[in-house]
């Protein structure tokens, strides 16, 4: 078996990915991905802390996650072709119609 | 511990031998012809053309977005129906209560147009 | 499952089905005739209204200890209720001006509702997290509700990207918890830490990453780089419900988790929260001063008040201290309400097609021409400064007294202080409004007039007897099952 903590410290390594490239990047499609990629990294620690205290209840909150996130994506997507078809760019740098 | 993956390591090498004899036996014995179909993407195809990444109509997308959304949903079908017995009548309900919900996003998708295809 | 489960959430799930049947109705009430879906709107909250009220005084758990119902989720959802009620006040005119009349936007009103409302009976973290959740996707949809405006359609975005940043600190932030302590629910979190069970450094991430997540909700500095430019770019009838709904139900959220959950983190935890509202007050408050578009202005004004929210967070360790900084909270939150609606509701009076009419200059002689929008507007620009007689002075001075109580006086000094800067450009509003000649132009629309006029006189009235509602306030504690 696979020790519980390589579990964790790669979903920690996921998080902090996720993290960064939403920091990092420009494109609203890539830093869109960065998020999901976060709450997947806290599914992976969710099923891996489950598995820990031999529960059931980590696993059941992963199913919630996942179907939040869809809806998430569903309402981001709508919103990034929306964005494209009116400026057709999805740079975040050239969101300049407001000033910051 | 690390015993239990035997099995699969030794699958994998064998899968790669297979493989690997397999190719290498058709290096070995084929015929080889070199002619200007050989080298075509799609040998007994349409030549093709144009850019790889084409633009996709807007449909597509709507359609794509509806699935995501009725699919993930199937989630928790799964465990429902696997403890469906023990549930019993409640458990009836509570899917009842959980299908009429997705049933008022499915109306509210129909009769806005978003399954009309022209 | 029993009958009593159902009576916890009987306002929500009245509401929820409420909001799913009016989606459907909608679908056949004809284009130009949507003044009746806002009326349907209306009624499903007055009716859940009157269920929440009839709820006072009761308490209880409900679904395995997933929900609570207690005086604080009945004094906050009534808030909430009232909040959407004028929010819809101020919209009804407005999307029809803009032509932005869709029948979604009342739907979508009461979703985020819904979702504000479960925040606040939330007694797991996978339950606030799911509220949080159903309240933001709705408000990211309205956000770009004037599409294909650009600035709308950017509001969204920005909104959306760091709303779902928000969610995944939050969602890791939960995992890290579950994972130190086993549980997600609030009690047995609380059970585990006294039984030393739990891992006490990854709860303290797990609750420091919450609060990360809760501080760009509720747009407390450092994390408030969204406001403003969300606030702009949204339909103006949106902000109020965003600024107003968002916060509430966000505060709501950290009240109970921190209050209820990590009052063994208070040590740990309180420099850090004394710091988010010194830094959210003092950078929201000096960023206002040189903004010249009201709804900027109002933004980083609404980004200044998170910060005087967050004091009440601060002496919630303490049992004694926290009851009474919890009533205070919830007293700022009302008044906050009340002059958040009103003011919006004067922004939407003088805003004129394609973003005209959004400058402070163009509130230049208000007073003369319009002598009543202009009272309201001095009313609550007083209310949001703190100067009597206004909810705002009130609020602020609960505020004040308990965080001197929690023994944080230079916070206290920090408050006061910003608070004297922000009069500089509040009252700029005011002087441009009386001093300066102009030929500003408003609407009459009568339920936009009715909901700046009912806010301002709320906001004079209650502000002489404030003892009623700060003892509603009082009596709204937070209780743990």
């Amino acid at each position: 078996m696979v020790p519980e903590i390589y579990y964790l410290v790669l979903s920690a390594i996921l998080f902090t990915m996720g993290a960064l490239g939403v920091l990092a990047r420009r494109n609203a499609l890539i830093i869109f991905m960065s998020v999901e990629l976060m709450l997947n990294a806290a599914n992976l620690a969710f099923v891996s802390f489950a598995n820990t205290y031999q529960q059931l209840n980590g696993q059941i909150i992963v199913f919630f996650v996942i179907a939040v996130a869809a809806a998430e994506v569903a309402v981001g997507l709508a919103l990034i072709v929306a964005i494209f078809k009116s400026k057709h760019s999805i740079d975040v740098d050239q969101m300049s119609s407001l000033k910051g | 511990m690390l015993f239990e993956y035997i099995a699969i390591a030794t699958l994998i090498v064998l899968a790669v031998i297979v493989a690997l004899i397999a190719i290498g036996l058709g290096e070995l014995f084929g015929p080889k012809k070199k002619m200007e179909e050989k080298s075509m993407p799609y040998e007994s195809g349409m030549t093709p053309y144009g850019p790889g990444t084409r633009r996709m109509p807007v449909r597509f997308y709507l359609i794509a977005v509806l699935f995501i959304l009725f699919d993930i949903e199937v989630v928790f079908f799964l465990p429902w129906a696997i403890v469906f017995r023990q549930l019993g009548l409640f458990g009836l309900i509570e899917m009842a209560v959980f299908i009429a919900i997705l049933l008022v996003g499915y109306i509210y998708a129909w009769k806005k147009g978003a399954l009309e295809w022209e | 499952m029993t009958l009593s489960d159902f009576n916890t959430l009987l306002p929500l799930i009245v509401l929820t089905v409420w909001a799913c049947a009016l989606l459907i109705v909608d679908l056949f009430i004809p284009k130009g005739r949507k003044g009746w879906t806002a009326l349907l709107a209306v009624f499903g909250l007055a009716l859940t209204l009157d269920l929440t009220l009839a709820q006072l005084g009761d308490s209880g758990a409900g679904f395995s200890g997933m929900i609570t119902l207690d005086g604080f989720s009945t004094f906050v959802n009534a808030l909430l209720l009232v909040s959407a009620m004028l929010a819809i006040g101020l919209a009804y005119g407005y999307v029809k001006r803009m032509g932005l009349e869709r029948g979604e936007f009342y739907s979508l009103i009461l979703f985020s509702v819904t979702g504000m409302m479960l925040m606040a009976q939330a007694a797991d973290l996978v339950i606030v997290f799911l509220a949080l959740e159903l309240l933001s996707i709705p408000l990211y949809v309205l956000a770009a509700f004037a599409r294909p405006k650009v600035d709308s359609e950017e509001a969204g975005l920005k909104y959306f990207l760091l709303g779902a940043f928000a969610a995944g600190f939050v969602v890791y932030g939960i995992a890290l918890v579950y994972g130190a302590t086993g549980a997600t629910a609030l009690s047995a979190i609380v059970s585990a830490v006294a039984a030393r069970t739990a891992n006490l450094t990854l709860l303290i991430v797990g609750a420091a990453l919450i609060l990360v997540g809760f501080g760009f909700k509720v747009a407390a500095v450092p994390f408030h780089m969204w406001t403003p430019d969300v606030y702009q770019g949204a339909p103006t009838a949106v902000t109020a419900f965003m600024a107003a709904g968002a916060k509430i139900a966000g505060f709501a959220a950290l009240l109970r988790v921190f209050s209820l959950a990590f009052p063994s983190l208070a040590a740990d935890l309180t420099p850090i929260l004394w710091a988010l509202s010194a830094l959210t007050m003092v950078v929201g408050n000096l960023l206002a001063i040189s903004q010249t578009n009201i709804k900027r202005l109002l933004a980083y004004s609404s980004i200044a008040h998170a910060g005087y929210i967050l004091m009440a967070f601060v002496p919630f360790g303490s049992q004694e201290v926290q009851s009474v900084s919890v009533a205070a909270g919830l007293f700022y939150l009302v008044a906050y309400a009340l002059t958040n609606f009103g003011s919006w509701g004067v922004v939407i009076a003088l805003e004129q097609k394609e973003g005209r009419g959004l400058e402070i200059s163009d509130y230049a002689g208000l007073g003369r021409k319009y002598p009543a929008l202009a009272a309201a507007m001095t009313i609550f620009m007083l209310s949001l400064t703190g100067i009597p007689p206004t909810l705002g002075l009130v609020g602020k001075f609960y505020l004040f007294r308990a965080v001197m109580a929690g023994g944080f006086t230079g916070l206290a000094i920090i408050g006061v202080l910003t608070s004297l800067v922000s009069a500089y450009y509040y009252l700029r509003v005011v002087v441009t409004m009386y001093m300066r000649e102009g030929e500003p132009e408003a609407l009459r629309e009568p339920w936009l007039n009715f909901t700046w006029g009912l806010t301002a006189i709320a906001t004079v009235v209650f502000s002489f007897v404030p003892s009623g509602l700060f003892d509603w306030a009082s009596q709204a504690v937070l209780k743990l099952f």
